[in-house]
């Protein structure tokens, strides 16, 4: 029996890591986890340097599961204008909501976080979670995978919390990859000293990952083409 | 190797390391940011130059320079940016230097927009700066083109002295492919032409684009030309699917080729024979299979994002034999599947009959 991640969320969750490692494809699938377990949610896309690859992209899957989206009115278009959401704020300070918040890739991505993370600690009740692909050339071992990881931390003033496992190759990703990217994994959650909070796996390939723990199933692939 | 997981650009950026480009010049530009990103964090990690000139014009400068002295060199940009850069690729033409230039289109003309295009074509195969002069242009349709075409490029570009441009979109360098980096050794050549310091034991090699003199400067000229029809004779690449028993001739490169392919797919179990010229060289063009294709197919189909650019390069190439019907989306929208099956269906109807 594989066991399937199963905890009771955070009333905020933040997902940040090098960018092309899976951080919104990991937040698209865990607000739509929320929303299944009954919590009101939304999404914030934080994402300002990249205006192709973006949380807008899920922008059906998410409405039509009833997940309130907030992206910069600009993502999708063909402003190349670095924007923030005003509704943004809704997320910190609606306690009433369950929050997801996608930051945007690298330093300079999570740099935008920054303004909101007063409010977060403040209210003390989330978790800050470090996206990591193995498959990714900059983060291919522990070492660079933690090097990228505080610089993130450096820029937005808030350190993470836990690991989101995201070792992938796109729609090729096969069991054995998932098994393979384990040590990997376990070194960059020892070196930082945090807890693996979930790996993300193809739903497709659950049956396939016999023991392993807290699997957290992708089930929308966000596709640019 | 194993596969890695990378976004065209950054494939393009890592196969141009691995061929032993070590000084990289750019401006920012959406949609090929991410070369010049990558660059800055790989380049001092392993003794290169990456330099954020002050502008696209300094940099294709700064190319001209490096590549005087030797080194392989690289600049990238997206459309209006690399109207910028044409000046210095002229230069590098007249300069006889080899250079690798990336131009990731977005949609124009002017600042257009930042959505994939492929409408800097013209620009790319015929005028890409002032003078009689001729570049390789490599289309890649995938994310590991983008690197084995890039590692390629470096190679020919030395090979032929001249300008190599990767002409790709912001759908190719964008989107997230598995990728192997396994190309082997690069083809450096010896380059006893470069302006090193002669150390008083040869004669000092002067690199310039100034000829005043009419009859050395129609020598070159014509030397050149020469070099190009080797060129034309040995370089020439493309892909044929589904060729066999085709009647309809779908040409498409980049992106536009990727959907082609799933548009055959359909028209396929419709009955219609199509099948694809994809052409991986843009100049020089595959005019030869096309010619070929000619005596089989009858209907001829460009599908690409700019306003039927290709459409010349296609009916010169089949001397209008055929009809060339055009399906286009332009923009920085690109034309879907059912679109190019519906553009077949026409193509079939008019079985070889002129529009």
């Amino acid at each position: 029996m594989t066991k399937l991640f199963d905890r009771k969320p955070h009333r905020v969750t933040l997902f940040a890591g090098h960018y092309g490692s899976g951080k919104t494809t990991a937040a698209v699938n865990y607000a739509l986890w929320l929303k299944a377990q009954g919590h009101d949610t939304a999404i914030a896309d934080l994402d300002i340097v990249n205006p192709y690859f973006r949380t807008r992209d899920s922008l059906d899957a998410l409405s039509a599961a009833g997940v309130r989206l907030i992206a910069s009115p600009f993502a999708g278009s063909n402003v190349d204008a670095p924007a923030l959401p005003g509704e943004a704020y809704a997320v910190v300070e609606d306690t009433s909501l369950h929050a997801v918040i996608d930051v945007g890739g690298d330093d300079r991505g999570a740099l935008a976080l920054g303004r909101y993370v007063p409010a977060i600690k403040d209210e003390g009740d989330y978790d800050f979670l470090c996206v990591i692909n193995r498959f990714r050339p900059l983060t291919q071992d522990a070492d660079s995978t933690i090097e990228v990881l505080r610089e993130i931390e450096t820029a937005c003033k808030l350190p993470f919390t836990g690991i989101c496992a995201c070792s992938n190759l796109g729609d090729l990703t096969s069991a054995e990859d998932i098994i393979a990217s384990q040590a990997y994994t376990q070194e960059v959650a020892e070196k930082m000293g945090l807890p693996i909070v979930m790996t993300c796996v193809p739903a497709h390939l659950i049956d396939k990952l016999e023991g392993m723990e807290n699997i957290f199933p992708i089930r929308h692939r966000t596709k640019f083409i | 190797m194993e596969k890695v997981l990378m976004k065209g650009n950054e494939a393009l950026a890592e196969a141009a390391i691995m061929a032993g480009c070590r000084h990289y010049y750019g401006y920012p530009i959406t949609p090929q940011t991410e070369v010049a990103a990558y660059m800055a964090k790989r380049m001092p990690k392993i003794g290169g130059v990456f330099l954020q000139a002050e502008s696209e014009i300094a940099a294709i400068n700064m190319v001209i320079g490096t590549s005087a002295a030797g080194k392989r060199t690289m600049t990238s940009s997206s459309s209006p940016g690399i109207s910028l850069k044409s000046e210095g690729i002229s230069y590098l033409a007249g300069c006889d230097l080899p250079a690798l230039v990336v131009n990731v289109q977005r949609g124009g003309p002017g600042l257009g927009g930042i959505q994939p295009s492929q409408s800097d074509y013209f620009q790319a195969t015929k005028a890409l700066g002032h003078g009689d002069f001729r570049r390789i242009v490599l289309a890649p349709a995938s994310v590991q083109e983008m690197a084995s075409l890039t590692f390629l490029g470096f190679d020919l570009a030395d090979e032929y002295r001249m300008t190599v441009m990767i002409l790709t979109d912001g759908t190719i360098g964008q989107m997230m492919e598995p990728v192997s980096l396994d190309f082997g050794e690069p083809c450096e050549a010896v380059k006893d032409w470069a302006t090193v310091g002669h150390k008083w034991e040869r004669k000092p090699n002067i690199i310039t684009s100034l000829s005043l003199q009419a009859e050395e400067l129609e020598r070159q000229n014509v030397e050149r030309y020469e070099r190009y029809k080797v060129v034309e004779e040995n370089e020439v690449r493309y892909e044929e699917y589904r060729m066999e028993d085709a009647e309809i001739c779908v040409v498409a490169f980049g992106v536009c080729a990727r959907v082609a392919r799933n548009a055959i797919e359909e028209a396929r179990k419709m009955g219609l024979k199509v099948g694809m010229i994809r052409p991986i060289t843009l100049w020089p063009f595959p005019k030869d299979v096309l010619k070929k294709a000619a005596e089989k197919c009858h209907t001829f189909v460009s599908v690409e994002m700019s306003m039927g650019q290709m459409v010349e390069d296609i009916e010169l190439a089949i001397r209008c034999q055929r009809p060339v019907l055009c399906c286009s989306r332009v923009g920085g929208i690109i034309p879907s599947p059912d679109e190019v099956v519906e553009k077949l269906q026409e193509a079939a109807k008019m079985g070889g009959k002129a529009e």
